[in-house]
């Protein structure tokens, strides 16, 4: 039951540090002499300059080389029951936007409004005292996430299962395994029961089983109707749990929407992921004098040119071309690339009207239908080419002229059902099983087999 | 950094909700939020037990290192200062003399050196979660007590074997005890937030308490200062607690007009130490 109240309102939030200056030569001993008996003010005024900013504007460009701004005017809103995303490069500030929401550090300018309890995981297991053993750490350290001394004694033994560490509950932490530690502190963590929760990348540690748990963990929490932000770098983490993404950049929000389009637009940064290329002059159109491509597009069953594909729906791709000169025969075809390099297929133009035949000059529209439930999740690369066969001469290819994104809504009729977690495998068709149920057993408890 | 709660009735996310926090530039000055405090009560508590939890791990004596360190100061200046220096202490044997101002002395002593580390001993847990700063100044005026309540047995074995009994004066020892918590509480509030910034004073601290133990009349008698500059050095908070242990647990006379002028101080020093405390909070994270 979602509650349509704001749980989060970020108004313009802007931080700004000072990092360090570069130390001025002396050239002469006396300068150099004078400078050490004045540094102590120096110094003084040094670390003031660290935290005292009064004259600066975060939307000025700004030249000087002392200052940096983590973030420039933020603002969002966040539901009450919303599952957040918050992406971005390494140092886009969305660490930084989560200090500042958990009151860690104040932003510079700008406010922010916070209704309900919120409770931050920025890190597993911060409190942790080796010397203490695994049973009063979970004390102090729930203690430290804000739980009441009851509220611990009331989930400790919950706690202690979901941890798996219950032999060793009595011993000093720092015997533990690091495993052991981050389960322990993780198994903590799960079980604070705030209104609103920051997790940052916190899943970035631990094992393979250890993910899994956390993000099974995470979807309870976000299906228990608590507001998350969740900070990643685990894309397929990000649109599988967050409905909504915000995508950060040098500080500033730059997109703020439906999970798949802002993860398309963060992966598309260094790649186009964009689902149409044209060429609008011939000199630039790929191909030479006998045959040009004009345009590569995907679109959907609808006709709708679109970046995100649903997994269950089948994706049409389309290669508009122009012959220049008659009587050759042509190989019209594209290779499909996943985001690993890994090709997926190779698939060549099939109809029946043109295949193997000379194509007289004119315009051709060539549409592939891959069929729904069969690719898998992720980004997806195009690279149409095409040749002539007699004899047999490549006259164009293009490499990732457009990219198109798969995603699994998860409602329940895809290859991977209701489940949460990663699958594997380059390709997810959707195949039939069937089951038989009958209640006579093999093996009994009193027959030896 | 200003953070305002209260309630808002319209919420209806669960019975704990209902507060809304605000995050905005700290502007000006702010005292201490009890309600805070009083929320993270738990936590507060944890630390303490954490502190003494961790004090002795690992070691063979454990808690009786609280009797042992002090015993051993005693006897040293005993030696030192009561048979080899001749210190006049108004005719009360010296050891009686030392033991009672050491013990409240070395409380003090330990506390302000723990509690100006703590932020910077803690600094790991500042920039990954949020809870009251106070928390780490206070925590050692409590968790050192414990010390201080199992050396105190020092004090009634050798009251015992000089058969002092108790007077009358016994009922004030309270106010002093008070008092000799607030010392250290307000010197950990400046000096942590100070060291935070400026780690010249973790290298100052040691020499700093050995100065501030000879400013207390712990070695020697108040009485030897002369007369016209008693005010004056009355001003400092110690000397009221050393001169008032002293006369609660011996039964001389208590001395109210040369311990007023210490209280005034030490209030001065917390009320003003709390308020930079909160003022350098919101920036510790960054000049860390």
């Amino acid at each position: 039951m979602r509650n349509e109240s704001k749980a989060i309102k970020v108004e313009n939030i802007s931080k700004c540090y000072r990092i360090g200056l570069k130390e001025n030569m002396h050239d002469t001993l006396a300068k150099t002499v004078f400078k050490t008996i004045k540094s102590p003010l120096d110094n003084y005024r040094r670390y003031r300059s660290l935290y005292k900013f009064d004259d600066l504007n975060p939307d000025s460009d700004d030249t000087r080389s002392d200052i940096i701004w983590a973030l420039r005017g933020i603002s969002f809103q966040v539901n009450a029951g919303e599952v957040v995303g918050i992406i971005g490069l390494n140092g886009s500030g969305k660490s930084t936007l989560l200090k500042i929401l958990s009151k860690i550090t104040d932003p510079t300018r700008g406010r922010a409004e916070i209704v309900g309890k919120l409770s931050s995981l920025l890190e597993v297991g911060t409190g942790f005292h080796s010397e203490l053993t695994g049973r009063e750490n979970i004390y102090l350290n729930g203690a430290i996430l804000g739980m009441k001394k009851k509220e611990i004694e009331r989930k400790f033994d919950e706690i202690v299962d979901f941890s798996g560490v219950e032999k060793f509950i009595d011993t000093p932490v720092k015997r533990y395994s690091s495993g052991m530690r981050v389960r322990l502190a993780f198994a903590v963590a799960a079980h604070l029961e705030p209104d609103i929760v920051l997790i940052d990348e916190v899943l970035a540690v631990g094992d393979i089983q250890f993910q899994k748990k956390c993000l099974n963990k995470m979807q309870d929490i976000g299906q228990q109707g608590r507001t998350v932000l969740f900070v990643s770098h685990n894309m397929q983490a990000v649109t599988r749990l967050c409905s909504r993404t915000i995508l950060l950049n040098n500080g500033k929000l730059i997109a703020d929407g439906p999970s798949h389009n802002v993860v398309s637009a963060y992966m598309g940064s260094d790649k186009s992921t964009r689902a149409v290329r044209e060429w609008n002059y011939p000199a630039d159109a790929p191909g030479d004098e006998v045959i040009k491509l004009w345009a590569v597009r995907i679109r959907t069953k609808d006709g709708l040119v679109s970046e995100a594909m649903d997994i269950r729906k089948p994706v049409y791709v389309e290669l508009e071309y122009e012959v220049l000169q008659p009587n050759y025969v042509f190989l019209v075809y594209y290779h499909l690339i996943n985001s690993d390099g890994l090709e997926l297929f190779e698939t060549i133009e099939n109809d029946a009207s043109w295949m193997d035949r000379p194509r007289p000059v004119g315009r051709y529209l060539s549409t592939c239908c891959i069929p729904g439930n069969l690719l898998s999740e992720g980004i997806l690369y195009v690279s149409p080419a095409i040749r002539t066969l007699n004899p047999e001469i490549r006259r164009l290819r293009v490499n990732d002229a457009v990219a198109f994104h798969v995603i699994d809504s998860l409602d329940g009729d895809s290859a991977r059902g209701t489940y949460m977690s990663n699958l594997g495998g380059v390709v997810r068709p959707l195949l039939k099983w069937e089951t038989h149920f009958t209640k006579q057993m093999k093996t009994q408890s009193n027959k030896i087999t | 950094m200003s953070v305002i709660k209260f309630k808002n009735n319209t919420n209806t996310l669960n019975k704990r909700s209902g507060f809304i926090t605000i995050v905005k530039p700290q502007s000006g000055w702010q005292f201490i939020d009890f309600r805070e405090l009083k929320e993270y009560r738990d936590l507060f508590f944890s630390f303490v037990w954490r502190d003494v939890k961790v004090m002795y791990a690992q070691t063979v004596l454990g808690l009786s290192w609280a009797i042992l360190q002090p015993a051993i100061q005693i006897m040293i200046f005993t030696i030192i200062f009561g048979k080899v220096a001749r210190v006049s202490t108004d005719g009360v044997p010296y050891v009686l003399f030392s033991s009672v101002a050491i013990i409240p002395w070395s409380y003090i002593a330990q506390t302000m050196t723990q509690s100006s580390q703590s932020l910077i001993s803690g600094q790991h847990m500042l920039g990954k979660i949020y809870f009251p700063r106070l928390v780490f100044p206070i925590a050692p005026v409590l968790s050192k007590f414990i010390n201080f309540g199992i050396s105190m047995l020092i004090i009634s074995g050798i009251m015992v074997y000089y058969r002092v009994y108790p007077s009358v004066n016994l009922l004030f020892l309270p106010i002093f005890i008070i008092m000799m918590m607030l010392i250290p509480a307000a010197a950990g509030l400046w000096l942590s937030s100070l060291a935070i910034r400026f780690r010249d004073v973790q290298h100052i601290m040691p020499f700093f308490i050995q100065l501030l133990m000879y400013t207390a009349p712990i070695i020697y008698s108040a009485s030897t200062i002369p007369e016209h500059y008693r005010i004056l050095y009355s001003l400092n908070p110690l000397v009221g607690v050393i001169e008032g242990f002293r006369a609660c647990l011996l039964g001389t006379p208590i001395l109210w007009h040369y311990v007023w002028p210490g209280v005034i101080v030490g209030i001065l020093l917390l009320v003003t130490g709390a308020l930079y405390f909160r003022r350098m909070e919101s920036i510790i994270v960054d000049v860390i």
